[in-house]
């Protein structure tokens, strides 16, 4: 499987010099992140839909509602769903076909962060006990592959899931007429919490990759934290790729991630939220 | 009287029978692509991305003696009300297979054997004669992938509202019309210097000078889509691409 852009060795080598120096090619810092850019109602038949650029990285998210039976050993809650699609027209490197790992990875990764941080109040989404329930479905399309895909799925899942509204459930004959109304997806805006994503290149930690540094990096870490009165807390990490982390990388990446979520979380708020 | 012209005197969203929707294009969306652009019609928003030539495998698909068209096109899952899942379906494969027909018409790939040019479309936002825009974007991004093209192709849906001729049925004229005689949507695309017809659909009820009459219509339209596909290529220089 060609999922992984293959670079060669005096680029490699390039890139290691640079970061060597504290330096990037696109002139960034290695912790700094490149710019967010948000913009909403990608679709108009979406309960809520945006188009999340990180530079170059462009990824479309959009929320639909449907009618689901719940499952047995939940009858009162309702249900939510993450998928992601790597399609070829995102990278060169992407394949057709049937979701590969990375998409699986991804998919299931922004699934956790916002299943076990609580986001979804799921209670709130059941219409009867035991019978119909709404479930959620959060599809991540990817449009441009520069790198760091991760970062900007969860970012696009949590705006647009906070700016959802429910559609207009016809109860007489049992189906969803497509009309929004003013009722906002029940969410817990307390517990809000995005993913930022570090990789170890060389020496060197490196925040939010672009697709080269990506594609020579030994490890990534991806944390989720959300807000503990004003402190960070950690709801969700996922390590990928076969490199090891030491104990300095591990205290460097944690201290880059809270001083990265005290930098966003409130801009990622905002956006979420209004 | 109103009995010949049948039951469909007024367009549910005011325009003239044979008044194309608001049109705009885009090119260089896609970074990493060698082409790319959107073409949006009304609330209909298609995009286009190119990839290629590179080389072709499996090598046994390979033709020696050109390089071959390859279409994907696919409806995003919140395209439409309903969701879709994500994913190839039947409808998605065998529109992808016409317009791979449609385009390949139009460009000539006898310089490039052994290698295939993909071409992704992608719906993000539908409403009706979303195949039809995905041709228009389509073609504006093989242009501007630098694939040699013998000409351009536009397309356009045409069709019959009852007894009334349409132009750019839209999704309420295409699928949620089911008075008198109904609709019957045509998806055609015309080729820009040959005037030759490259992509052909039809399903409804139609005589056979109703339907000549409406091929002429969709002439029409697509020099106007045409120009818009142009005026975005144009634009490339002086924009940021």
């Amino acid at each position: 499987m060609a999922s992984e852009k293959v670079i060669p060795t005096l680029q490699k080598n390039r890139i290691l010099e640079y970061l060597s120096e504290g330096k990037r090619f696109d002139s960034r810092t290695p912790e700094q992140y490149r710019d967010l850019k948000v913009e909403m109602g990608v679709s108009k038949n979406a309960e809520s839909s945006v188009k999340i650029s990180l530079g170059k990285t462009q990824v479309l998210v959009g929320v639909k509602l449907g009618l689901a039976t719940p499952y047995p050993d939940s009858p009162a809650e309702g249900t939510f769903m993450v998928s992601a699609e790597m399609h070829p027209m995102a990278s060169p490197n992407y394949e057709m076909g049937r979701p590969g790992i990375n998409a699986i990875e991804l998919s299931r990764v922004t699934d956790r962060g916002i299943r076990e941080s609580g986001l979804i109040d799921v209670k709130k989404l059941c219409i009867r006990e035991g019978e119909k329930v709404w479930q959620v479905f959060v599809d991540i399309v990817a449009l441009n592959d520069d790198g760091n895909m991760f970062d900007a799925a969860s970012i696009g899942a949590l705006i647009a899931l906070g700016n959802a509204k429910l559609p207009k459930y016809n109860e007489a004959e049992d189906k969803i007429e497509f009309e929004l109304t003013d009722t906002p997806l029940p969410l817990d805006k307390d517990v809000l919490s995005f993913s930022m994503t570090f990789h170890k290149i060389g020496d060197k930690i490196v925040a939010d990759v672009g697709l080269e540094e990506e594609a020579i990096s030994d490890f990534r870490l991806t944390i989720a934290m959300g807000d503990n009165g004003g402190e960070p807390r950690i709801t969700a990490m996922q390590k990928g790729k076969a490199g090891v982390i030491t104990d300095s990388d591990m205290e460097t990446i944690l201290n880059l991630a809270s001083d990265t979520w005290k930098e966003k979380f409130p801009q990622i708020k905002k956006y979420a939220f209004g | 009287m109103a009995g010949d012209k049948g039951i469909y005197t007024k367009r549910d969203d005011g325009r003239k029978f044979d008044e194309i929707r608001e049109m705009s294009a885009e090119v260089g969306i896609v970074d990493s692509a060698d082409g790319s652009a959107s073409f949006n019609t009304g609330h209909t928003k298609a995009i286009a991305v190119v990839r290629g030539p590179r080389t072709l495998h499996p090598q046994h698909m390979q033709n020696p003696r050109k390089g071959i068209l390859r279409v994907s096109y696919g409806m995003m899952p919140f395209s439409v009300t309903d969701r879709i899942r994500p994913g190839p379906n039947r409808r998605s494969e065998e529109i992808s297979k016409v317009t791979e027909w449609a385009l390949n018409s139009v460009v000539d790939l006898s310089e490039y054997p052994n290698t295939v040019v993909d071409v992704f479309i992608q719906i993000p936002q539908a409403d009706a004669g979303t195949r039809v825009a995905g041709i228009n974007a389509a073609a504006i991004a093989l242009a501007h992938a630098g694939i040699p093209m013998k000409e351009m192709v536009s397309a356009i849906g045409v069709g019959k509202i009852d007894k009334t001729l349409v132009v750019d049925l839209d999704k309420y004229e295409d699928s949620d019309f089911h008075d008198a005689e109904g609709s019957t949507d045509i998806p055609v695309a015309i080729t820009s210097r040959t005037k030759n017809i490259s992509l052909l659909q039809l399903d409804g009820k139609i005589s056979v000078p109703e339907f000549k009459e409406c091929v002429k219509n969709a002439k029409v339209a697509c020099e106007e889509i045409l120009k818009v596909q142009m005026q975005a290529l144009k634009n490339i220089d002086g924009g940021n691409n």
